[in-house]
Order: C-alpha cells, then structure tokens, then sequence
C-alpha cells in the first residue's frame, strides 16, 4: 500500500489499546515524542514506519534517495536542535554507516533516533547481518525492543538517552518486531521545540584536528552510558523457580524465551549497547549455567565471556535465523540431557515450491522475455522485482549483490572477461528507484572508463518490491504530492552516455526490444535502453480489456507460458511424435480472464492467433489466418 | 517445562498465498479477540507475499500471549485458503486439530512450466495423514456472489463455529471494518461470512465420521 493511500484518519487517542505492528508502534511513539523531521529510504522489514509517520500531522516527513541521505538529513534537524528520526533495513545502514561514523563523533542537539530493522530469517534480503554491529562500531547505544508494546515504549526511550547523551541512538528492530501485530496502549504527542543551529567550528567541522578533540568525549559517553546501562528500568531481572539454566535476552528472543521456559531466570536487556556487566555478572551468579539468546550473531555472548563472566549461547543455538520456542526447547533440553520435546517432530508434506512470480502484466515480464533469447550473454541483476528474473521461466539474471551493484559489477565483468568471453554481450539490469539509490554513480563509473555494457533501465516509476512508493523518479512525493520528476532520458545523457546510445523502448513491444538489445550489445560502448511502462500496482497503471484463449485454436505449443505471467493455465498436457520421430510435450492453455489486464505480451508468441480479447468470443470464430501484424492492446 | 500449562493460548493459522486477504482475515481475527478483551498477538511468515508466494499467518490470543510464533505441532486450527498451502502446513497443526479446506486452486506458473505437478487430491491426502479435515470451495463460493475477492470473508464464516467466542463477534468485526472502509459492500460481506459458514457445517455434516 501506498504512503497517500493509508494516511488522512487522526491519530488514535491517547490510551487507546490498539493492534498495532511494531512498525506502526515505532512510527506512533516517534510522533508522540515530537519529532519534527523523518526520512527513509524503503526496505522491508522498515517501510510502514515512514509510511504511517507521513499520515501523522505536524511532522515533516520525506522519502529519500537512499539511507545515507536520509540519515543525513535527521542529522541536520538533529543539529538545528529538532527530534528527529530515520528508518531503514539493516542493509540501508550499511550505506549510511559512513554518515554515522562521524556523526557518532559529533553527538546531536535534539533527540535521533535510527531505526533499523533486520531481516532475521531472510524473507526479504539479500543477507542477514547483525546491526547490533553498528553501536559497537559507532560507540552508540543500541535498544531492542521485544513486541510492538516495547517498540512504542523504548522509542520514546530512545529520544530520552539520545537528548540526555547528545548522541545518536540505534532502535534495533527484526522481522519479528515489525510485522507481528500485538496490543498497544499509546501516549500523547509531547511538544518539542528546535533551539536553532548554533555555529561551533569545533563541535560540527569534522577535520582532523577537530574530531582528535572529539574522540575522548566519545569514549567517557560511553562509560556513562554503561553506568546508564546498570541502573535504566529497560534492564532488569526476573526470578525463576528453575535455577538450573537462567537466560540472557534481548528483543524479540525475550518472548521466545519465556514462552519456552515460564519457570526459568530472566535477565531482559532493552538497552543491549553498552552491556550492565556487574548486573549480568550478579544475575549469573544466581543460576546453575546461563544461555545467552540473541539474534543472531554471538555479541553479547563474546563481550561477557571476555569479562569471565560463564555463559553458553551459540555453542548449543544456531548461528542464523530466528531462535523461536521451536528452536529453543530442543536445544535446552539437549543441553539438560532431558528427552527432547516431540511436538514438532512431524515431517511437512510434501509439495511444490511456490517462489514469489511477478504479477500478471508487469512491464518486467517482456524485459525477461526478451533477455531470455539472448545467447552469449552475461546479465548482472540488481535489488528490486525484477531480481526474479533469475528464476522459472526466464532465467535470465546472473548476479545480484547489493543496490546499485549491478553497474559496477557489469564494467568489471566487461573489463575482467575471461579468454573465452570476447564475444560475450554484458548486460545490466536496474530499476528506477534503486538507479537513483546507488546506481547512477556505478553508470556514470562505466561511461567514465568507456565500458562495453548495456544498461536496460527499468523505469516502473515505484519502488515496486516495497509496495509501490514514490521516489524522485515517480513524480509524487510520499503524502502523493506532485514533486520534481526525475527525466532519465536527459539525466543519463548528462552522465555522459552519447546521445545515440539512449534509447526509450516500450516494455510491451517485444520486437522493438529485442531488436534494440541486440544491435546495442554488437556495439562496443556504454548504451542505456529505458523502459518507463508503470508498475501495475499503482496508480498509473490502466487495465485493459482482458483477453482469453480459443481452444479450438490452441496447438499446445506453450510459447506463451515462457512469458512467466500468472494469469496462463494450462487445461492439459498431452506428448506427440513429430514426423522426424522428436516427441515434443504439449501444453493447451486458458488465460484467468478475470485477473488479466490485457497487456498482450502472451499474444507475441502465439503463432496460431489463439489468444483473443474476452468480447470477441461472443461473435463466431473465423476461420485461423496467419498474420505478423501486431495486435492492438486497446 | 510446558507452556500451555500456565498461559491458555488459542493458536489460529491461516494460510494461502499472496494476494488471497490472508492476512487481513488473521488481522480481522485478531481484533475479534481484542474486542472480547483478550491479549492477542499475529505475525507472518510472508516472504515476498504479495508476489504470489507463501503466505502463512499465525493468530495467538489468551489472556497473555508472549512469543507471536506458533510451534509446529501446536495449531488449533488450521484455515487454509487454498488447497495445496493447507497441505503445506499441515504439520503445524496438534494431532486433534482441525482443518478448514477451501478446494479451490491457484496454480503457480512453476506447475504450469511442468517443473512440479499440484497434488491430485490435497484434501484426500491430508485426511490419509490422520487429519480431520472440513472442505468446502470458498472460491466458488466467492464467485458466485460475484467476487473472488470476497474469499477471505467466506473463509471467515467457515471459521466462526470453530472459535471459543461466538460467531456474531467475528461477524460484527468483519461488517464493522467493511462499514469503515467500503460502506457499499458490507451486505455482500454480509452474504460471503453467512455463506461460508454455511458451507463449513454442511461439510462437517456430511462427513462419515462427523461427531
């Protein structure tokens, strides 16, 4: 869902018990805790944050062209005295690490908050990392929220210590935090005030000599923050009658934990970064072992054993995914020499997999089409929808590491080729969104060093995985308002592709594609084709008439099933033996009119004319006569 | 060390996959449970969801519900939305679980290319692992009323006599939200809910070992 389409109903009274994601409870408290200024760049498991905060009122908020910049900008307003807050993905972070570091230096003048939400158990990421990281490397201190309660309560929390420490402050939220929905009571908005920007050379100018000085107040913040770390109320222990294991927690692995063992000892860390170690250290004590249960690298278990504090973590837990009562029962029974629990030991049944598909009609389904009858070629992919490309039936990207990397990773495939790859066509894949995140430095790198590579541009006007957002390319800003649009045609000529090289190409006019694919990969020189058809789950997006097939026509061939659309059924198959003795496997097909909007890529590959529009079936079927001319869509 | 000895929980699955209103029907549940003053909590499991993929939605609710997650093998209920996904999480459910069926089918292009085949009888299939299942073609159901969209609302009706509150809550919730949001079509929602639950009983009715 997009932005504009869910604000516009005033924020629940104070004291309502509401159901509400972590995401919504984040973006709740940050506006009860008056904040004046959010960004965000999109990225599950974060998105509905700035989402729900762009429907609060009296707070600016924006999205922005990648993390880094939306940190950038929090800091600003963080500067000039204003709460202030961003939201990304752990993988966003890494992007605006570079910001952080130096603003770890700085400190704020009005609270910032920065939300980062791990993908634990990968259901939308690229990898799974641990950001706790982060207020390690950062020296700032890091709070983990266990359900949406706790996510409103210790972001309120995190705007206090940030003010009181003048530093930033990490939220760090999971999957598990985000998207689970539980009751929330929520508070009034508090009023904050900005004092304004003061000039202080010394504190805001980060030159070498200036942030010498810096250093050491970081440092002695972060003793006080461990001192803070002791006595705060987010940290605390609870008692248990089963002393023989006692558990370490923070986030989402405190419910795990006391849902899997009622009886036994607590320590829940809300505030994990700087760790209380004389507590922990006390709290030890009282049990026969402790397990440290944290998602999902071994931090808090390291920094604890350094201090000679006995503790076991992930010697007896998994190194990655989710530490759910599924996974914590059997490894503490194990660990107890008790039988393991069987509740979960029934075998899944077996079925077929069911991968994400791109939706019926979307403009990347012909890209697809068209670069799967490409030979010869390398196609380096990017973050986005059409990262399903690599998949059934297209098979037709090769790498995808990170936003952006598409462009570089082709020039260094171009300028890295192999003996054998002379002739090797480079190909890279980005969408719009992710071109103006990251990927525009990696092109303006390719036209730079003169690389062969052909860039297809994938303009669906949206950050199409996330849901459909706006972004600079969209023309809307994130309440929906008409904002400058990004012109790609003459934003990459600018960057330095020659004129001849650029090309606008519908997404549905498969030969026009194709043909433009291969005489720009023949030519030796940095070339960007663009599509700029909308993502079908947006408003700019018009259906047509649908259209459906006419058995009698249909020769089982399945050309139109490789178009990979989900609206194509197949009724039966059956097996033939041309006259050359080849057995050639038949698939006849229907079309679920009532989900196609009528694109007609399938129609491209249907030699028998089988496939025609929903209406025309009313009238009596002529007879079949062969035709190259293109059919209308409209 | 059993949970359910000191928390009594209601574990509610739903699955389907994305774009079927799985997780608007668990959130409907959810706030059902809200109302009658319980601690509730919901989560997915939805990689991806709305491109067509997976989509199973966990539903606790009690008097305090801690982790969001079901534990396989720990399901009270297992609605599911379309055949071969209630086969897929069928191992979810406790051994006297139940399982509310719709037959109808959404084929993923992943059968169509011929790489997987679909099970020929899910419903069959589960009942031969030693699961009681209820089955009923929501699809068709929705369909006839004139939407296939009205699915989750008929899965709903199918699910109202098999919750430890009264059906008219879960009704008044779901014509409640329609009220907000789509004033027009809170009698076909009406119809959909009324007609669901129709179904589901007359299939447990008609079943050989109906008790």
């Amino acid at each position: 869902m997009s932005a504009h389409a869910v604000m516009s109903t005033p924020p629940a009274a104070a004291g309502s018990r509401l159901l509400m994601s972590g995401n919504e409870a984040v973006a709740r408290a940050v506006w009860a805790a008056g904040t004046r200024v959010a960004a965000a760049y999109p990225g599950t498991p974060s998105t509905e944050i700035l989402e729900c905060l762009a429907g609060y009122p009296d707070l600016y908020s924006e999205w922005s062209v990648n993390e880094k910049v939306s940190l950038e900008v929090a800091f600003g307003a963080a500067m000039a005295g204003s709460r202030s807050f961003c939201a990304m993905k752990h993988v966003g972070l890494n992007v605006a690490s570079d910001a952080l570091m130096t603003m770890t230096l700085t400190g704020v003048r009005g609270g910032l908050v920065i939300a980062v939400a791990d993908d634990v158990g990968l259901s939308s990421s690229q990898n799974e990392q641990d950001s706790r990281y982060w207020g390690r490397f950062a020296h700032v201190p890091v709070l983990e929220p266990a359900d949406s309660q706790e996510a409103h309560d210790l972001t309120l929390a995190a705007f206090e210590l940030s003010e009181r420490f003048e530093v930033p402050v990490i939220l760090r939220l999971t999957t598990r935090i985000c998207h689970v929905k539980g009751v929330v009571r929520t508070g009034e908005r508090s009023a904050h005030s900005a004092a304004g920007f003061t000039k202080d050379v010394g504190r805001w100018v980060m030159v070498p000599s200036a942030a010498g000085r810096r250093l050491p107040l970081m440092f002695d913040r972060e003793r006080r923050l461990r001192a803070e770390a002791e006595v705060s109320p987010l940290n605390f222990a609870e008692p248990g009658s089963d002393r023989r294991v006692g558990f370490i927690t923070s986030g989402p692995t405190y419910m795990h934990v006391r849902e899997s063992f009622p009886e036994a000892p607590v320590f829940k860390l809300g505030l994990s970064f700087p760790l209380p170690f004389d507590s922990l250290r006390r709290f030890a004590a009282g049990c026969e072992r402790v397990v440290v249960v944290e998602e999902v690298e071994p931090l808090i278990e390291t920094e604890l054993q350094a201090q000679g504090i006995a503790v076991t973590g992930k010697q007896i837990l998994p190194l990655s995914g989710e530490l759910s009562p599924q996974v914590l029962r059997p490894a503490i029974a194990r660990l107890l020499g008790e039988p393991v629990p069987e509740d979960s030991t029934v075998a899944p049944m077996k079925v077929f997999p069911r991968p994400p598909t791109m939706c019926v009609a979307c403009p990347h389904l012909g890209v697809y089409y068209t670069l799967s009858q490409l030979r010869n070629v390398t196609i380096s992919g990017d973050i986005g929808c059409y990262t399903l490309g690599f998949g059934q039936p297209w098979n037709a990207l090769d790498a995808c590491i990170s936003m952006g990397a598409s462009m570089g990773m082709a020039l260094g495939l171009d300028k890295g080729r192999g003996d054998n790859e002379k002739e090797r066509k480079i190909v890279a894949v980005i969408g719009d969104s992710t071109f103006l995140h990251m990927g525009m430095q990696g092109l303006l790198d390719i036209v730079y060093n003169q690389g062969n590579v052909t860039v297809l541009l994938l303009d669906n006007r949206a950050v199409g995985m996330t849901g459909g957002q706006d972004n600079p390319g969209s023309g809307r800003d994130i309440h929906g308002n008409e904002a400058p649009r990004v012109d790609f045609v003459r934003l990459v000529k600018a960057l330095g592709v020659r004129e001849e090289r650029v090309h606008l190409v519908n997404a549905y006019e498969l030969p026009v594609l194709l043909k433009t694919l291969r005489e720009e990969t023949k030519i030796p020189e940095p070339s960007v084709i663009i599509t700029s058809q909308p993502c079908v789950l947006i408003p700019d997006y018009h259906a047509l008439k649908p259209y459906t097939v006419i058995d009698e026509r249909c020769t089982g061939c399945g050309n139109c099933i490789d178009v990979g659309c989900p609206a194509i059924h197949v009724t039966r198959r059956d097996r033939v033996t041309k006259a050359s003795g080849r057995e050639v496997d038949l698939a006849f097909v229907r079309i679920e009119s009532a989900a196609c909007t009528g694109c007609g890529l399938c129609l491209k590959p249907c030699a028998p004319d089988a496939i025609v529009h929903v209406d025309t079936l009313a009238m009596p079927i002529k007879v079949v006569r062969k035709t190259t001319a293109p059919v209308q869509n409209a | 060390m059993s949970a359910r000895c000191k928390y009594d929980t209601t574990n509610i699955l739903v699955v389907g996959t994305g774009g079927q209103g799985v997780m608007t029907a668990t959130e409907i549940l959810a706030e059902a449970a809200i109302a009658l003053g319980h601690d509730a909590k919901k989560t997915e499991v939805a990689g991806m969801a709305q491109r067509g993929g997976v989509v199973s939605s966990h539903l606790r609710f009690g008097q305090k519900v801690l982790s969001p997650q079901i534990s396989p093998g720990s399901a009270d209920v297992l609605l599911g939305f379309e055949a071969a996904e209630a086969m897929r999480w069928r191992h979810m459910l406790r051994p006297d679980g139940l399982v509310l069926m719709n037959t109808g089918r959404l084929v993923p292009p992943i059968v169509e290319l011929g790489l997987f085949d679909y099970p020929d009888d899910p419903v069959a299939e589960v009942r031969a692992a030693g699961t009681h299942v209820v089955s009923f073609d929501a699809s068709a159901i929705a369909l006839e009323l004139g939407d296939i969209r009205l699915g989750n609302t008929v899965m709903l009706g199918a699910i109202a006599d098999h919750l430890p509150f009264p059906a008219e809550v879960l009704e008044s919730c779901i014509l409640q939200r329609f009220a907000r949001k789509k004033p027009e079509i809170v009698d076909l929602n009406r119809r959909a809910f009324a007609a669901g639950r129709a179904a589901a009983a007359a299939a447990l009715r008609a079943e050989p070992d109906a008790a």
